[in-house]
Protein backbone atom coordinates (compact mmCIF):
# COMPACT_ATOMS: atom_id res chain seq x y z
CA UNK A 1 0.00 0.00 0.00
CA UNK A 2 2.87 1.97 1.00
CA UNK A 3 4.74 1.77 -2.47
CA UNK A 4 1.25 2.15 -4.29
CA UNK A 5 1.47 5.77 -2.70
CA UNK A 6 4.82 6.35 -3.60
CA UNK A 7 4.76 5.25 -7.27
CA UNK A 8 1.28 7.71 -7.66
CA UNK A 9 3.36 10.54 -5.69
CA UNK A 10 5.79 10.08 -7.96
CA UNK A 11 3.80 9.92 -11.07
CA UNK A 12 2.90 13.50 -10.06
CA UNK A 13 5.74 14.95 -8.70
CA UNK A 14 8.59 13.48 -10.81
CA UNK A 15 6.94 12.25 -14.32
CA UNK A 16 3.56 14.75 -14.62
CA UNK A 17 5.31 18.19 -12.76
CA UNK A 18 2.95 18.42 -10.30
CA UNK A 19 3.19 18.66 -6.72
CA UNK A 20 2.99 15.91 -4.11
CA UNK A 21 3.23 15.04 -0.77
CA UNK A 22 3.27 11.20 0.63
CA UNK A 23 2.49 10.90 4.27
CA UNK A 24 3.12 6.74 5.86
CA UNK A 25 0.62 6.13 8.77
CA UNK A 26 2.35 4.38 11.14
CA UNK A 27 2.38 3.22 14.68
CA UNK A 28 4.69 1.10 16.26
CA UNK A 29 2.12 -1.84 16.32
CA UNK A 30 1.71 -1.04 12.44
CA UNK A 31 4.72 -2.53 11.57
CA UNK A 32 4.55 -5.37 9.38
CA UNK A 33 0.62 -5.68 9.63
CA UNK A 34 -1.95 -2.82 8.57
CA UNK A 35 -0.24 0.36 7.03
CA UNK A 36 -1.72 3.38 5.15
CA UNK A 37 -0.45 6.10 2.30
CA UNK A 38 -1.94 9.23 2.78
CA UNK A 39 -1.05 10.79 -0.91
CA UNK A 40 -1.91 14.67 -1.87
CA UNK A 41 -2.06 15.87 -5.28
CA UNK A 42 -2.23 19.23 -6.23
CA UNK A 43 -1.11 21.82 -8.73
CA UNK A 44 -0.02 24.45 -6.24
CA UNK A 45 2.56 23.56 -3.58
CA UNK A 46 1.32 21.80 -0.58
CA UNK A 47 0.34 23.11 2.89
CA UNK A 48 -1.38 21.12 5.70
CA UNK A 49 0.57 17.69 4.77
CA UNK A 50 -2.05 15.27 6.24
CA UNK A 51 -4.92 13.70 4.72
CA UNK A 52 -8.03 14.13 6.67
CA UNK A 53 -11.32 13.48 3.75
CA UNK A 54 -10.02 12.10 0.77
CA UNK A 55 -11.02 12.49 -2.62
CA UNK A 56 -10.08 9.07 -3.89
CA UNK A 57 -10.28 5.76 -1.23
CA UNK A 58 -8.26 2.69 -2.17
CA UNK A 59 -9.06 -0.23 0.15
CA UNK A 60 -7.35 -3.46 -0.24
CA UNK A 61 -8.92 -5.39 3.04
CA UNK A 62 -11.98 -5.23 5.14
CA UNK A 63 -10.22 -3.50 7.79
CA UNK A 64 -9.01 -1.04 5.81
CA UNK A 65 -12.69 -0.71 4.68
CA UNK A 66 -14.31 -0.43 7.60
CA UNK A 67 -11.32 1.96 9.30
CA UNK A 68 -11.10 4.45 6.90
CA UNK A 69 -15.05 4.61 4.65
CA UNK A 70 -15.77 7.83 7.16
CA UNK A 71 -13.46 9.44 6.21
CA UNK A 72 -14.24 9.77 2.29
CA UNK A 73 -15.30 13.13 1.48
CA UNK A 74 -18.60 13.58 -0.05
CA UNK A 75 -18.85 12.27 -3.53
CA UNK A 76 -15.58 11.15 -3.35
CA UNK A 77 -14.19 7.99 -5.10
CA UNK A 78 -13.91 4.38 -3.49
CA UNK A 79 -11.49 2.27 -5.69
CA UNK A 80 -11.46 -1.25 -4.31
CA UNK A 81 -9.97 -5.34 -4.13
CA UNK A 82 -13.35 -6.58 -5.32
CA UNK A 83 -12.35 -10.32 -3.95
CA UNK A 84 -11.45 -9.23 -0.62
CA UNK A 85 -14.15 -5.96 -0.24
CA UNK A 86 -17.65 -5.49 -0.18
CA UNK A 87 -19.07 -2.18 -0.51
CA UNK A 88 -22.13 -2.22 2.03
CA UNK A 89 -25.27 0.06 2.45
CA UNK A 90 -22.47 2.23 4.55
CA UNK A 91 -20.93 3.86 1.44
CA UNK A 92 -22.77 6.98 1.11
CA UNK A 93 -25.00 8.03 -2.05
CA UNK A 94 -22.93 10.01 -4.68
CA UNK A 95 -19.82 7.93 -4.09
CA UNK A 96 -18.48 6.46 -7.10
CA UNK A 97 -17.76 2.83 -6.52
CA UNK A 98 -14.90 0.89 -8.52
CA UNK A 99 -13.51 -2.57 -7.73
CA UNK A 100 -10.72 -4.61 -9.23
CA UNK A 101 -9.94 -7.82 -8.71
CA UNK A 102 -6.09 -7.18 -8.07
CA UNK A 103 -5.09 -10.24 -6.29
CA UNK A 104 -6.60 -12.73 -9.21
CA UNK A 105 -5.33 -10.31 -11.79
CA UNK A 106 -1.88 -10.45 -10.40
CA UNK A 107 -1.96 -14.01 -10.01
CA UNK A 108 -2.76 -14.32 -13.15
CA UNK A 109 0.44 -13.38 -13.96
CA UNK A 110 2.49 -15.36 -11.40
CA UNK A 111 3.34 -13.40 -8.85
CA UNK A 112 0.48 -12.09 -6.07
CA UNK A 113 2.61 -9.81 -5.10
CA UNK A 114 2.07 -7.40 -7.92
CA UNK A 115 -1.59 -6.45 -6.99
CA UNK A 116 -0.69 -3.26 -5.46
CA UNK A 117 0.90 -2.51 -9.08
CA UNK A 118 -2.13 -3.88 -9.91
CA UNK A 119 -4.18 -1.16 -8.09
CA UNK A 120 -1.65 1.86 -9.55
CA UNK A 121 -2.90 0.75 -12.83
CA UNK A 122 -6.49 0.72 -11.73
CA UNK A 123 -6.30 4.06 -9.92
CA UNK A 124 -4.54 5.81 -12.69
CA UNK A 125 -7.29 4.75 -15.16
CA UNK A 126 -10.20 5.18 -13.14
CA UNK A 127 -9.12 8.80 -11.50
CA UNK A 128 -7.10 9.92 -14.45
CA UNK A 129 -5.34 12.27 -11.66
CA UNK A 130 -1.84 11.03 -13.21
CA UNK A 131 -1.66 10.14 -16.50
CA UNK A 132 -0.48 7.03 -17.98
CA UNK A 133 3.05 7.49 -18.95
CA UNK A 134 3.90 9.00 -15.98
CA UNK A 135 2.39 6.24 -13.68
CA UNK A 136 4.18 4.04 -15.82
CA UNK A 137 7.66 5.36 -15.52
CA UNK A 138 7.02 5.85 -11.85
CA UNK A 139 6.68 1.87 -11.19
CA UNK A 140 9.31 1.30 -13.43
CA UNK A 141 11.85 3.63 -10.97
CA UNK A 142 10.09 2.23 -7.83
CA UNK A 143 10.21 -1.63 -8.77
CA UNK A 144 13.56 -3.74 -7.81
CA UNK A 145 15.30 -4.11 -10.74
CA UNK A 146 15.09 -7.87 -12.90
CA UNK A 147 11.17 -7.20 -12.45
CA UNK A 148 10.52 -4.71 -14.26
CA UNK A 149 8.18 -6.67 -17.02
CA UNK A 150 6.48 -8.09 -14.49
CA UNK A 151 5.31 -5.15 -12.77
CA UNK A 152 4.67 -3.07 -16.08
CA UNK A 153 1.98 -6.01 -17.03
CA UNK A 154 0.66 -5.73 -13.23
CA UNK A 155 0.07 -2.18 -14.41
CA UNK A 156 -1.01 -2.80 -17.46
CA UNK A 157 -3.38 -5.48 -16.36
CA UNK A 158 -4.98 -2.87 -13.45
CA UNK A 159 -4.97 -0.08 -16.67
CA UNK A 160 -6.57 -1.89 -18.62
CA UNK A 161 -9.35 -3.13 -16.21
CA UNK A 162 -9.87 0.22 -15.24
CA UNK A 163 -10.85 1.37 -18.55
CA UNK A 164 -12.99 -0.94 -19.81
CA UNK A 165 -14.86 -0.48 -16.72
CA UNK A 166 -15.16 2.90 -17.23
CA UNK A 167 -16.36 2.53 -20.97
CA UNK A 168 -18.16 0.07 -20.07
CA UNK A 169 -20.46 2.61 -17.97
CA UNK A 170 -20.47 4.61 -20.35
CA UNK A 171 -17.45 7.08 -19.21
CA UNK A 172 -15.66 9.65 -21.62
CA UNK A 173 -11.89 8.03 -21.12
CA UNK A 174 -8.57 9.59 -22.46
CA UNK B 1 34.57 25.02 -2.79
CA UNK B 2 31.97 22.69 -4.49
CA UNK B 3 30.93 19.46 -3.33
CA UNK B 4 33.01 16.25 -4.02
CA UNK B 5 30.38 14.47 -7.31
CA UNK B 6 31.37 11.33 -5.66
CA UNK B 7 28.45 11.62 -2.85
CA UNK B 8 26.05 14.01 -5.13
CA UNK B 9 22.65 12.17 -6.52
CA UNK B 10 22.19 14.90 -8.34
CA UNK B 11 18.51 14.47 -10.26
CA UNK B 12 14.78 14.73 -9.10
CA UNK B 13 13.75 12.48 -6.23
CA UNK B 14 10.48 11.58 -4.20
CA UNK B 15 11.88 10.80 -1.10
CA UNK B 16 11.40 11.61 2.24
CA UNK B 17 12.76 14.32 4.83
CA UNK B 18 15.39 11.68 6.22
CA UNK B 19 16.59 10.13 3.41
CA UNK B 20 17.17 13.89 2.26
CA UNK B 21 18.54 15.38 5.44
CA UNK B 22 21.45 12.20 4.79
CA UNK B 23 22.23 12.85 0.88
CA UNK B 24 22.67 17.23 2.57
CA UNK B 25 24.98 15.80 4.75
CA UNK B 26 26.83 13.18 2.20
CA UNK B 27 26.96 16.09 -0.27
CA UNK B 28 28.21 18.43 2.34
CA UNK B 29 31.30 16.39 2.79
CA UNK B 30 30.38 14.76 5.98
CA UNK B 31 31.88 11.17 6.07
CA UNK B 32 31.92 10.15 9.55
CA UNK B 33 28.30 10.17 11.69
CA UNK B 34 27.66 8.11 14.83
CA UNK B 35 24.48 6.90 15.81
CA UNK B 36 21.94 5.11 18.17
CA UNK B 37 19.19 4.43 15.66
CA UNK B 38 15.71 6.14 17.74
CA UNK B 39 12.53 6.99 15.18
CA UNK B 40 11.82 8.92 13.76
CA UNK B 41 15.27 9.42 12.75
CA UNK B 42 16.19 5.66 12.19
CA UNK B 43 15.92 6.78 8.05
CA UNK B 44 18.86 8.83 8.21
CA UNK B 45 21.32 6.75 9.59
CA UNK B 46 20.11 3.74 7.86
CA UNK B 47 20.69 5.00 4.43
CA UNK B 48 24.27 6.71 5.23
CA UNK B 49 25.39 3.20 6.84
CA UNK B 50 24.29 1.78 3.19
CA UNK B 51 25.46 4.80 1.67
CA UNK B 52 28.64 5.74 3.12
CA UNK B 53 30.87 3.15 2.51
CA UNK B 54 30.31 3.85 -1.43
CA UNK B 55 32.31 7.23 -1.03
CA UNK B 56 35.11 6.74 0.98
CA UNK B 57 33.29 7.32 4.61
CA UNK B 58 32.42 5.30 7.73
CA UNK B 59 29.42 4.85 9.82
CA UNK B 60 29.52 3.24 13.47
CA UNK B 61 26.07 2.29 15.38
CA UNK B 62 27.37 3.03 18.97
CA UNK B 63 25.83 1.85 22.52
CA UNK B 64 24.07 4.97 23.21
CA UNK B 65 23.73 8.65 21.94
CA UNK B 66 26.56 9.43 24.58
CA UNK B 67 28.96 7.27 23.13
CA UNK B 68 27.76 8.61 19.61
CA UNK B 69 28.47 12.25 20.33
CA UNK B 70 31.85 12.06 21.51
CA UNK B 71 32.70 9.74 18.41
CA UNK B 72 32.00 12.20 16.21
CA UNK B 73 33.82 15.39 18.16
CA UNK B 74 36.75 12.52 18.13
CA UNK B 75 36.21 12.15 14.35
CA UNK B 76 36.06 16.15 13.67
CA UNK B 77 39.60 16.46 15.15
CA UNK B 78 41.25 13.78 12.84
CA UNK B 79 39.63 16.04 10.07
CA UNK B 80 36.30 14.67 9.53
CA UNK B 81 32.93 16.32 8.08
CA UNK B 82 30.83 14.81 11.32
CA UNK B 83 27.23 14.17 12.20
CA UNK B 84 24.99 12.38 14.63
CA UNK B 85 21.31 11.56 14.74
CA UNK B 86 18.48 11.31 17.26
CA UNK B 87 15.17 12.50 18.47
CA UNK B 88 14.41 14.08 22.08
CA UNK B 89 15.46 11.21 24.12
CA UNK B 90 18.52 10.84 22.61
CA UNK B 91 19.05 14.55 22.41
CA UNK B 92 18.69 14.23 26.10
CA UNK B 93 21.93 11.93 26.31
CA UNK B 94 23.99 14.38 24.20
CA UNK B 95 24.01 17.42 26.37
CA UNK B 96 27.22 16.93 27.82
CA UNK B 97 28.99 16.41 24.77
CA UNK B 98 27.24 19.22 23.17
CA UNK B 99 28.82 21.26 26.26
CA UNK B 100 31.72 19.75 25.09
CA UNK B 101 31.83 20.26 21.42
CA UNK B 102 30.74 24.04 22.34
CA UNK B 103 33.93 24.69 24.96
CA UNK B 104 36.27 22.58 22.36
CA UNK B 105 35.13 24.29 19.30
CA UNK B 106 34.38 21.15 17.11
CA UNK B 107 32.63 21.79 13.61
CA UNK B 108 29.97 18.93 13.90
CA UNK B 109 25.84 18.62 12.99
CA UNK B 110 23.57 17.44 15.23
CA UNK B 111 20.25 16.08 13.08
CA UNK B 112 17.29 16.35 15.84
CA UNK B 113 13.89 14.77 14.60
CA UNK B 114 11.38 15.90 17.03
CA UNK B 115 8.88 13.61 18.12
CA UNK B 116 6.19 14.68 20.90
CA UNK B 117 7.97 14.42 24.90
CA UNK B 118 8.90 14.74 27.69
CA UNK B 119 10.70 11.16 27.60
CA UNK B 120 9.82 8.27 25.62
CA UNK B 121 6.19 10.33 24.91
CA UNK B 122 4.89 9.61 21.41
CA UNK B 123 7.99 8.04 19.28
CA UNK B 124 6.17 8.15 15.65
CA UNK B 125 4.47 11.52 15.97
CA UNK B 126 5.45 14.96 15.72
CA UNK B 127 7.00 18.19 18.16
CA UNK B 128 8.28 20.66 18.06
CA UNK B 129 9.25 20.14 21.87
CA UNK B 130 13.25 20.66 21.36
CA UNK B 131 13.53 24.01 20.78
CA UNK B 132 14.89 25.44 24.14
CA UNK B 133 16.81 22.45 24.99
CA UNK B 134 18.82 22.65 22.04
CA UNK B 135 19.71 26.48 22.95
CA UNK B 136 19.95 26.18 26.14
CA UNK B 137 20.46 22.49 27.04
CA UNK B 138 23.96 21.77 28.06
CA UNK B 139 25.41 23.85 31.34
CA UNK B 140 27.50 27.20 31.13
CA UNK B 141 26.96 29.88 28.48
CA UNK B 142 27.99 29.05 24.68
CA UNK B 143 26.39 30.06 21.57
CA UNK B 144 24.68 27.22 18.93
CA UNK B 145 22.91 27.33 15.63
CA UNK B 146 19.68 25.80 14.65
CA UNK B 147 18.00 25.71 11.50
CA UNK B 148 14.12 24.47 11.23
CA UNK B 149 13.40 22.71 7.07
CA UNK B 150 9.90 22.58 6.67
CA UNK B 151 10.06 19.50 3.80
CA UNK B 152 12.28 17.22 2.41
CA UNK B 153 13.65 19.63 0.17
CA UNK B 154 14.82 21.57 2.51
CA UNK B 155 15.62 19.19 4.57
CA UNK B 156 18.94 18.19 2.25
CA UNK B 157 19.45 21.77 1.30
CA UNK B 158 19.69 23.26 5.22
CA UNK B 159 21.61 20.14 6.10
CA UNK B 160 24.32 21.21 3.49
CA UNK B 161 24.24 24.39 5.63
CA UNK B 162 24.13 23.64 8.76
CA UNK B 163 27.73 21.99 7.54
CA UNK B 164 28.63 24.88 6.21
CA UNK B 165 27.70 26.93 9.30
CA UNK B 166 29.60 24.25 11.33
CA UNK B 167 32.78 24.69 9.75
CA UNK B 168 32.11 28.72 9.53
CA UNK B 169 31.67 29.00 12.74
CA UNK B 170 32.98 25.97 14.90
CA UNK B 171 30.12 25.44 16.89
CA UNK B 172 27.51 22.54 17.57
CA UNK B 173 24.73 22.73 14.42
CA UNK B 174 21.34 21.70 14.95
CA UNK B 175 18.99 20.37 11.59
CA UNK B 176 15.29 20.61 13.47
CA UNK B 177 13.22 18.30 11.32
CA UNK B 178 10.31 16.82 13.27
CA UNK B 179 8.70 13.38 12.47
CA UNK B 180 5.85 15.03 9.89
CA UNK B 181 8.55 16.52 8.04
CA UNK B 182 11.03 13.52 8.56
CA UNK B 183 8.45 10.87 7.39
CA UNK B 184 6.88 12.86 4.68
CA UNK B 185 8.10 12.52 0.70
CA UNK B 186 8.08 15.27 -1.42
CA UNK B 187 9.56 16.24 -4.58
CA UNK B 188 13.51 16.80 -4.05
CA UNK B 189 16.10 18.34 -6.26
CA UNK B 190 19.59 17.44 -5.69
CA UNK B 191 21.74 19.93 -7.83
CA UNK B 192 24.54 19.28 -9.96
CA UNK B 193 27.74 18.94 -7.79
CA UNK B 194 29.40 22.11 -8.94
CA UNK B 195 26.56 24.37 -7.84
CA UNK B 196 26.74 23.23 -4.23
CA UNK B 197 28.82 25.37 -2.07
CA UNK B 198 30.87 23.51 0.75
CA UNK B 199 32.70 25.06 2.99
CA UNK B 200 35.83 23.86 3.78
CA UNK B 201 37.29 23.51 7.35
CA UNK B 202 39.44 26.96 8.53
CA UNK B 203 42.87 24.93 8.62
CA UNK B 204 45.93 27.25 9.70
CA UNK B 205 48.40 28.18 7.39
CA UNK B 206 51.09 28.56 10.34
CA UNK B 207 53.73 26.12 11.05
CA UNK B 208 53.72 24.21 14.36
CA UNK B 209 55.23 26.08 17.10
CA UNK B 210 53.84 29.39 15.55
CA UNK B 211 50.33 28.14 15.73
CA UNK B 212 47.77 28.60 18.93
CA UNK B 213 44.84 26.36 18.80
CA UNK B 214 42.33 28.85 20.19
CA UNK B 215 43.79 32.27 19.09
CA UNK B 216 40.69 33.90 17.72
CA UNK B 217 40.41 35.22 14.22
CA UNK B 218 38.94 38.33 12.86
CA UNK B 219 35.39 36.90 13.39
CA UNK B 220 36.32 35.54 17.19
CA UNK B 221 36.80 31.94 15.48
CA UNK B 222 40.07 30.14 15.40
CA UNK B 223 42.07 28.14 13.16
CA UNK B 224 41.91 24.46 13.06
CA UNK B 225 44.78 21.47 12.38
CA UNK B 226 43.91 17.72 13.16
CA UNK B 227 45.45 15.11 14.85
CA UNK B 228 48.67 13.52 13.29
CA UNK B 229 49.83 16.80 11.13
CA UNK B 230 52.27 17.58 13.79
CA UNK B 231 50.95 20.34 15.79
CA UNK B 232 51.35 19.84 19.43
CA UNK B 233 47.58 20.56 20.73
CA UNK B 234 45.55 20.36 24.11
CA UNK B 235 42.10 19.81 23.30
CA UNK B 236 40.05 20.05 26.86
CA UNK B 237 36.56 20.86 28.12
CA UNK B 238 38.34 22.84 31.37
CA UNK B 239 38.94 26.55 30.55
CA UNK B 240 41.55 27.22 28.28
CA UNK B 241 44.14 29.95 27.09
CA UNK B 242 44.92 30.13 23.48
CA UNK B 243 47.20 27.43 23.70
CA UNK B 244 44.30 25.13 24.78
CA UNK B 245 45.96 24.27 27.97
CA UNK B 246 43.75 24.72 31.40
CA UNK B 247 43.30 27.94 32.41
CA UNK B 248 41.74 28.02 36.22
CA UNK B 249 41.06 31.64 36.64
CA UNK B 250 38.04 33.75 36.51
CA UNK B 251 40.04 36.11 33.34
CA UNK B 252 40.42 33.38 31.51
CA UNK B 253 37.02 31.86 32.19
CA UNK B 254 35.72 35.54 30.84
CA UNK B 255 37.96 35.99 27.90
CA UNK B 256 37.24 32.21 26.54
CA UNK B 257 32.94 31.83 27.24
CA UNK B 258 32.61 35.49 26.35
CA UNK B 259 34.28 35.14 22.94
CA UNK B 260 31.68 31.50 22.68
CA UNK B 261 28.81 33.51 23.09
CA UNK B 262 30.04 36.43 21.27
CA UNK B 263 31.26 34.65 18.13
CA UNK B 264 27.55 33.69 17.12
CA UNK B 265 25.82 36.81 18.86
CA UNK B 266 28.46 39.58 16.40
CA UNK B 267 27.87 37.46 13.54
CA UNK B 268 24.17 37.04 14.12
CA UNK B 269 23.35 39.33 11.28
CA UNK B 270 25.10 37.04 8.66
CA UNK B 271 23.33 34.45 10.33
CA UNK B 272 19.79 35.80 9.53
CA UNK B 273 17.72 33.17 6.96
CA UNK B 274 13.79 34.11 7.39
CA UNK B 275 10.89 33.83 4.95
CA UNK B 276 8.64 36.74 4.54
CA UNK B 277 5.31 36.64 3.31
CA UNK B 278 2.80 39.87 2.89
CA UNK B 279 4.88 41.72 5.83
CA UNK B 280 4.46 44.73 3.62
CA UNK B 281 1.16 45.70 4.49
CA UNK B 282 1.04 43.44 7.72
CA UNK B 283 -0.93 44.53 10.85
CA UNK B 284 -0.47 40.59 12.13
CA UNK B 285 2.61 38.97 11.84
CA UNK B 286 2.62 35.08 12.69
CA UNK B 287 6.17 34.23 13.13
CA UNK B 288 6.79 30.21 12.57
CA UNK B 289 8.89 27.51 11.87
CA UNK B 290 9.06 24.04 10.87
CA UNK B 291 5.96 21.90 9.57
CA UNK B 292 4.15 24.45 11.84
CA UNK B 293 4.98 27.34 9.11
CA UNK B 294 3.38 25.00 6.50
CA UNK B 295 -0.01 25.04 8.72
CA UNK B 296 0.78 29.08 9.59
CA UNK B 297 1.00 29.90 5.75
CA UNK B 298 -2.33 28.10 4.73
CA UNK B 299 -4.10 30.06 7.97
CA UNK B 300 -2.57 33.67 6.46
CA UNK B 301 -3.97 33.08 3.22
CA UNK B 302 -7.50 32.21 4.23
CA UNK B 303 -6.89 35.02 7.20
CA UNK B 304 -6.30 37.79 3.84
CA UNK B 305 -9.14 36.10 1.35
CA UNK B 306 -11.38 37.47 4.47
CA UNK B 307 -9.36 40.77 4.34
CA UNK B 308 -7.37 40.64 7.59
CA UNK B 309 -3.99 42.25 6.83
CA UNK B 310 -1.91 39.30 8.16
CA UNK B 311 1.73 38.48 7.28
CA UNK B 312 4.07 35.26 7.80
CA UNK B 313 8.01 35.16 9.39
CA UNK B 314 8.92 32.31 8.87
CA UNK B 315 11.89 30.95 10.55
CA UNK B 316 14.71 28.94 8.96
CA UNK B 317 17.46 29.81 11.07
CA UNK B 318 16.01 29.66 14.46
CA UNK B 319 18.92 29.86 16.60
CA UNK B 320 20.35 32.56 16.97
CA UNK B 321 17.16 34.33 16.94
CA UNK B 322 16.44 37.01 14.24
CA UNK B 323 16.19 39.47 16.72
CA UNK B 324 16.47 43.02 14.63
CA UNK B 325 13.75 41.63 11.83
CA UNK B 326 11.35 41.04 14.78
CA UNK B 327 12.02 44.41 16.35
CA UNK B 328 11.61 46.09 13.24
CA UNK B 329 7.98 44.03 13.05
CA UNK B 330 7.74 44.64 16.19
CA UNK B 331 7.74 48.40 16.11
CA UNK B 332 5.50 48.87 13.12
CA UNK B 333 2.50 45.92 13.68
CA UNK B 334 -0.14 45.37 15.58
CA UNK B 335 0.15 41.96 17.57
CA UNK B 336 2.11 38.55 16.67
CA UNK B 337 0.69 35.13 16.73
CA UNK B 338 3.00 31.98 17.39
CA UNK B 339 2.03 28.80 16.56
CA UNK B 340 4.63 25.92 17.34
CA UNK B 341 3.89 22.35 18.31
CA UNK B 342 5.13 23.15 21.95
CA UNK B 343 2.56 24.73 24.41
CA UNK B 344 4.99 27.60 24.29
CA UNK B 345 8.91 27.82 23.46
CA UNK B 346 10.12 30.15 20.85
CA UNK B 347 6.75 32.58 21.62
CA UNK B 348 8.99 33.71 24.97
CA UNK B 349 11.85 34.88 22.37
CA UNK B 350 9.45 36.82 20.32
CA UNK B 351 8.15 37.83 23.37
CA UNK B 352 11.98 39.08 24.80
CA UNK B 353 12.41 40.89 21.64
CA UNK B 354 8.69 42.46 21.26
CA UNK B 355 9.70 43.78 24.64
CA UNK B 356 6.06 45.13 25.02
CA UNK B 357 5.18 46.85 22.14
CA UNK B 358 2.25 44.77 21.07
CA UNK B 359 0.78 41.24 22.22
CA UNK B 360 2.22 38.20 20.94
CA UNK B 361 -0.21 35.35 21.31
CA UNK B 362 0.97 31.30 21.55
CA UNK B 363 -0.99 28.89 19.54
CA UNK B 364 0.27 25.97 21.54
CA UNK B 365 -0.02 22.65 20.91
CA UNK B 366 0.96 19.58 22.26
CA UNK B 367 1.97 17.14 19.60
CA UNK B 368 0.83 14.49 17.96
CA UNK B 369 -0.01 15.73 14.88
CA UNK B 370 0.33 19.37 13.31
CA UNK B 371 -2.57 22.04 14.04
CA UNK B 372 -5.67 22.31 11.81
CA UNK B 373 -5.78 25.63 10.18
CA UNK B 374 -8.53 26.82 11.65
CA UNK B 375 -6.86 26.52 15.03
CA UNK B 376 -4.26 29.45 13.81
CA UNK B 377 -6.43 31.02 11.57
CA UNK B 378 -8.91 31.88 14.76
CA UNK B 379 -6.46 33.06 17.08
CA UNK B 380 -5.81 35.67 13.99
CA UNK B 381 -8.82 36.48 13.50
CA UNK B 382 -9.24 37.15 17.20
CA UNK B 383 -6.09 39.67 17.24
CA UNK B 384 -6.75 40.94 13.47
CA UNK B 385 -8.72 44.59 13.25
Amino acid sequence: MILCGMIIGKAAAIFDGKHATLIQAFGPEARGSAASAQVTLSDEPIGYPYVRRPDVLVVMSPDAYTTFLPTLKEGGTLLYESDLVQPDHQVPAGVKKWGVPATRLAEELGRRLVMNIVMVGFFAATTQLVSYEAAKKAVLDSVPKGTEELNVRAFEAGYNFGRELLVGEGHRVA
Amino acid sequence: MHADPKGVLTGLHFMDGDHAACEGAIAAGCRFAAGYPITPSTEVVERFAARIPLVGGVFIQMEDEIASSIAILGAAWAGQKVMTVTSGPGLSLMMEHIGLAAMTETPCVFVDVQRAGPSTGLPTLPAQGDMMQVRWGSHGDYGIIALSPNSPQECFDLAVKAFNLAELYRTPVFLMMDEVVGHMTERVAIPKAEEIEVVPRRWTARKPGEYKAYEPGEDLVPEMVKAGDGYRIHVTGLTHDERGYPAMNPQAQDRLVRRLVEKIRRNAHKLVDVRGDHLEDAEVVVVSYGITSRIAAAAVEEARQAGRKVGHLRLVIVWPFPEKVVAELAARVKAFVVPELNLGQMVYEVQRVVAGKAPVVSVPHAGGTVHQVDDILQKILEVAP
